[in-house]
Parts: C-alpha cells; sequence; structure tokens
C-alpha cells in the first residue's frame, strides 16, 4: 500500500506542489535566477507589478477575455446543444433538428485540435492575404485587399476571442447535450402542452435544470481564459499591436525566460492565481445567489 | 444556425488542406484559386526539411509514456484513496484538489530549476515526469469516483481467495475499472498531446522539440521567410492523426466527455 500511494505522490510533490510553494516564496524575493544572490525584499515585487503599466494593460485584457469568452462560448453552446436536443419539429415526439449527430460531431472537431494548430490556421486565414480577406473582396470590400486583422491594434483582440470560441463551443456543446439529454422527457412533453415555445422551454426549463453544470463549465471556460497562452502566442507572439492582446501568462513568460526577472514573473504567478480563485469564488456566488432566487419563484 | 457553425468550423480546414498542397507563390497570388497541381512537395519538405517527422516521433514517446506512466500511478493512487481511510487520506486529497486549482503558471519558473538540479532540463524523461505530475490530479479525481463505485464484496472475496494487495489490485480491480480508465485515458491523451507551456519552458533543445513547439517555432522563426506552403501542410500532418483517431473514437469520447463531467 505505500508504494501504491508512496510513489505517484511523491512525484506529484515534487513537480507540483513544491513549485507552488517555491514561487510563492521568490515572489517576495529580488531573484534573477541565475545569480547567487537572492534577497528577500518582501512585497516590493507586487508594489511594482502594480506600477508596471504593461502588466496592468495584460490584466486587464485576461479580466476582459475572463467575461466575455466564456459569456459567448457557453450561450452558443447551449443554444447549439438545445437546437440538436430539443430544437426539432414543435409537434410529436420531443427531439432535436434533423442530421443533428452530423453537427455534433463535426462541431465538436476543433477541440481535438491542438491549440498551438488552431492559433496559426488561424493566424493564416485572418492575414493579410488569407481566407478572410479574400471573401470580402469577393463581396466587393476592397479595403479589405490585405488588411492585418491582427496586425491591428482595433481588431486584434476580437479576432482572438473569436478563435479561442471556435475552438472551444463544440465541447461544450456536446458537455451541455449529455446534461440536457439527463432531463427526464416528459418534462419537455408537459411544458410543451402548456403552450411553451421553444425559447420559453429554454429560459424557464432547460438552463435552470441544468444550472450546475453551467458553472462547471463556466469555471473552465474562464480559468482558460484567464491563461489563453498557446492562442495569443499562435496569434500574436509579441502581445499583438499596442500590447492590444498580450496576457499575464505571455508577459510572465517573457519575464522569467527572456529577462530573467525570475522574482517579480513569480509574483505575477501569484497574482495570476490570486485573480483564478476569485473568479471561481464570483461565479459560485452568483449561481447561489441566481439559484437561491429561482428556487423561490418555483415554490 | 447549426449549418452556419459547421461551415465555420469546416471550412477553415479544408482551406488548410488545399493550401498545404500550394508553392508559396501561389498561396500570395489568390486564397481561393486552386493548387496548380497537387504534389506532396511541402509535405516532403515539412517532414524532412523542417524535421516534422523527428518532433512527431518524440511526441509520440514521451506523450505515450506519460500516459502509460500517468494510467497506472492515477489508478494505484486513487484506489488507495478511495478504498481505504487511514490519518491523513482526507489531506492527500485536498492536496491533490489543490493541485488542479492552480494555475500551472505559477509553477513554471521553480519547475525549471527543479529540473536543472535533477539534470533533468531538456530531456525527454524530465518532460515526461512533469506531464506524468501535472496529469495526476486530474487523473486521481476521475478514478477515485469509480473506485469507490466499486462493491466492497469483490475486494474482501479476492483477500479471502488469498490474493495479496498487488494481485487484488492489478487482477481484480482495475479491470474493473476499465470504462472509467479508458475515459481519462483518451482526457489525458489530448490534453498532454496539446500540451504546450510545459515543453516551451522546459525542453528548449531543438532535437528535443515535440510537435506543439516545434509548429510554433516554425511559424515564428523567420517572420516572411517562413515557407507557408509547407507550414500548411505540416498542420496537415499534425492534426490528420488526431481526427482519424476522434471520427473512428468519437462515440467513446463524446460519452466520456459527459461522464468525466458530471460527476
Amino acid at each position: 500500500m505505500v508504494v501504491f500511494l508512496g510513489l505517484p505522490l511523491a512525484i506529484f510533490i515534487i513537480f507540483v506542489i513544491s513549485p507552488f510553494v517555491q514561487a510563492a516564496y521568490y515572489s517576495l524575493t529580488d531573484w534573477s535566477g541565475f545569480s547567487q544572490t537572492m534577497n528577500f525584499i518582501g512585497v516590493q515585487n507586487y508594489i511594482k507589478l502594480f506600477q508596471d503599466g504593461q502588466f496592468l494593460t495584460a490584466m486587464g485584457n485576461n479580466i476582459f477575455l475572463a467575461i466575455v469568452v466564456p459569456l459567448i462560448t457557453l450561450s452558443l453552446a447551449l443554444l447549439f446543444a438545445t437546437l440538436i436536443t430539443v430544437g426539432g419539429p414543435s409537434h410529436g415526439q420531443t427531439r432535436g433538428l434533423q442530421g443533428s449527430s452530423f453537427y455534433r460531431v463535426v462541431s465538436f472537431f476543433p477541440y481535438v485540435i491542438p491549440g498551438i494548430i488552431i492559433g496559426l490556421m488561424w493566424a493564416q486565414i485572418f492575414g493579410p492575404e488569407g481566407l478572410i480577406n479574400g471573401f470580402l473582396q469577393m463581396f466587393g470590400l476592397d479595403m479589405f485587399e490585405s488588411f492585418p486583422w491582427l496586425g491591428d491594434e482595433r481588431t486584434a483582440m476580437a479576432v482572438s476571442v473569436f478563435v479561442i470560441i471556435w475552438g472551444f463551443v463544440g465541447f461544450y456543446m456536446v458537455l451541455f447535450i449529455a446534461s440536457i439529454k439527463g432531463i427526464p422527457g416528459e418534462i419537455f412533453e408537459a411544458v410543451r402542452l402548456d403552450g411553451a415555445g421553444r425559447f420559453r422551454t429554454a429560459i424557464s426549463i432547460t438552463i435552470p435544470l441544468i444550472r450546475d453544470n453551467i458553472q462547471t463549465a463556466y469555471i473552465y471556460v474562464g480559468i482558460m481564459a484567464l491563461d489563453a497562452f498557446v492562442y495569443m502566442a499562435a496569434l500574436n507572439p509579441n502581445g499583438g499591436p499596442a500590447n492590444s492582446t498580450l496576457v499575464m501568462s505571455q508577459y510572465l513568460f517573457e519575464m522569467a525566460f527572456s529577462q530573467g526577472k525570475f522574482g517579480y514573473a513569480s509574483s505575477m504567478g501569484v497574482v495570476l492565481a490570486v485573480i483564478t480563485l476569485i473568479f471561481a469564488a464570483i461565479v459560485f456566488t452568483v449561481n447561489r445567489l441566481a439559484g437561491g432566487k429561482d428556487d423561490g419563484g418555483r415554490r | 444556425m447549426l449549418i452556419l457553425w459547421s461551415i465555420i468550423v469546416v471550412v477553415p480546414m479544408l482551406w488548410t488542406l488545399m493550401t498545404s498542397f500550394k508553392t508559396t507563390r501561389e498561396i500570395f497570388a489568390s486564397p481561393f484559386s486552386l493548387p496548380a497541381e497537387w504534389n506532396f512537395d511541402n509535405y516532403v519538405s515539412a517532414w524532412t526539411e523542417y524535421d516534422i517527422g523527428g518532433m512527431f516521433l518524440n511526441t509520440v514517446l514521451v506523450v505515450g509514456s506519460a500516459l502509460i506512466i500517468v494510467m497506472v500511478l492515477g489508478a494505484m493512487c486513487a484506489y488507495v484513496l478511495a478504498r481505504f481511510t487511514f490519518p491523513g487520506s482526507k489531506a492527500i486529497y485536498y492536496l491533490m484538489l489543490a493541485g488542479l486549482t492552480f494555475p500551472i503558471f505559477l509553477a513554471i519558473v521553480p519547475l525549471f530549476f527543479i529540473l536543472r538540479n535533477m539534470g533533468l532540463l531538456n530531456t525527454l524523461p524530465g518532460l515526461t515526469l512533469t506531464y506524468v505530475a501535472f496529469a495526476l490530479p486530474f487523473t486521481v479525481f476521475f478514478l477515485f469516483a469509480f473506485f469507490k463505485g466499486l462493491p466492497d464484496e469483490i475486494q474482501e472475496a479476492a483477500y479471502v481467495d488469498g490474493a495479496g494487495e498487488w494481485r487484488t489490485f492489478f487482477q481484480v480491480m482495475l479491470p474493473m475499472a476499465k470504462p472509467g480508465m479508458a475515459s481519462v485515458a483518451i482526457f489525458n491523451f489530448l490534453g498532454l498531446w496539446n500540451q504546450f507551456l510545459l515543453p516551451i519552458a522546459l525542453n528548449t533543445d531543438k532535437s528535443k522539440y515535440v510537435l506543439s513547439q516545434g509548429m510554433a517555432s516554425f511559424a515564428s522563426s523567420a517572420g516572411y521567410a517562413v515557407n507557408f506552403g509547407a507550414l500548411f501542410a505540416a498542420v496537415i500532418i499534425t492534426i490528420t492523426p488526431v481526427l482519424i483517431v476522434y471520427v473512428i473514437f468519437q462515440r467513446q469520447l463524446q460519452g466520456s466527455v459527459s461522464q468525466g463531467t458530471m460527476k
């Protein structure tokens, strides 16, 4: 028994837990990584961090992503999942649209493609000579002849958000399909007899019943959006025009491995971790508040 | 709506496929034109010149061995935590939970030095070991619920029949957890195959590159001097095996998505 538990636990503690603890300590030092000296400087790194314009930009971008990406991803996923499961004809048995299994398979495609490939593929598609511009020109929009979608401050972030969502909708769609299928069919039949339309059914039956799944999904997507490293690294390795797509993880990576400011980078890691926890706490709280109200209404 | 989304999903992939057969000049001429001739030059140069073949091998080696190790270790760990109570078992469980919630980014800097001190930096075994460590919490959680659900009687029967702890686990309990194991394995496979941060931070020796980081360096290496045809070919080479596996196993995979997250 000791071996059973000991070996995995040892690996876990050495490679996962101990780095977390060390990072928390490094964040309080001025360590550059390769120097012998490591001075304890207290919270100075953190003070510097919140005066560092570039970091604040990155943090703002992350927070933007954490709000926008889950909202759009999950709304689309819910919409598609509803169409596939109960969006079919409004007479007869409750079922999905025709060909729904085909859509389900296809929509899941992006999830199996590595994030870096998704990024690289779309970077070309949105490139000056890419598919999108070709398309727009076809409709006579010649100003897009070689418009750099990712190189323009106004569009870079929107494009990045789109790419991330493209990669994630399918997975959550499948997840929601599974949870909607877990709802007894009689409920849908009953609502239909009561004369509720599809939209009404989705809002007042489906969403409340799978609320916990939505909460879990929201936290997953949010954590992913707070990271976003792989997509941003593929789309705009240097943070995009005027740092418009720079995220904390990219800045952390650059500070640590290009500039050797390991102490400073570690303090960013701590901030990122704290923001992640706060984010999860907010989602939990919102769900509980909304849930409480809902339960009252149903009674 | 669904038709529109399917188009948005499929068209970029088809476009990438088509472009992978074009020469760089054709790519810049028009995004829609078909390649003048369908030849595999781009694939040959991606595979040999840019060493996609070598990276492919590295990826298979690292992901394959990490997957096997994490499944065995994860199953053992989950089994012990789920079936035996002893002082500290709850604490270990929560420690694992913590490992799942914190971002890898926080760990990446110290991890670099831990591996360096162990002489494992820039080695495939080092990368494998880190993969194992970071895939472990998820594996343990998923299997924990699974082992918890197995009936006690079978374990007792095995003991009565004189099986030791090792035999009970490997010959009796583990086979019963097969469906759970399969789901976790699929998830871990995708997760590890797509891993990007760990290799770029901990594996900077070009000959040991895995596909994901190789692709990134390929794309950014020389700006406009990039051989785009070969880049597109490399993209196709990278996603084709995964897509084939997906289409074959899509039922199990989609089943495991629901199973994995409904708990």
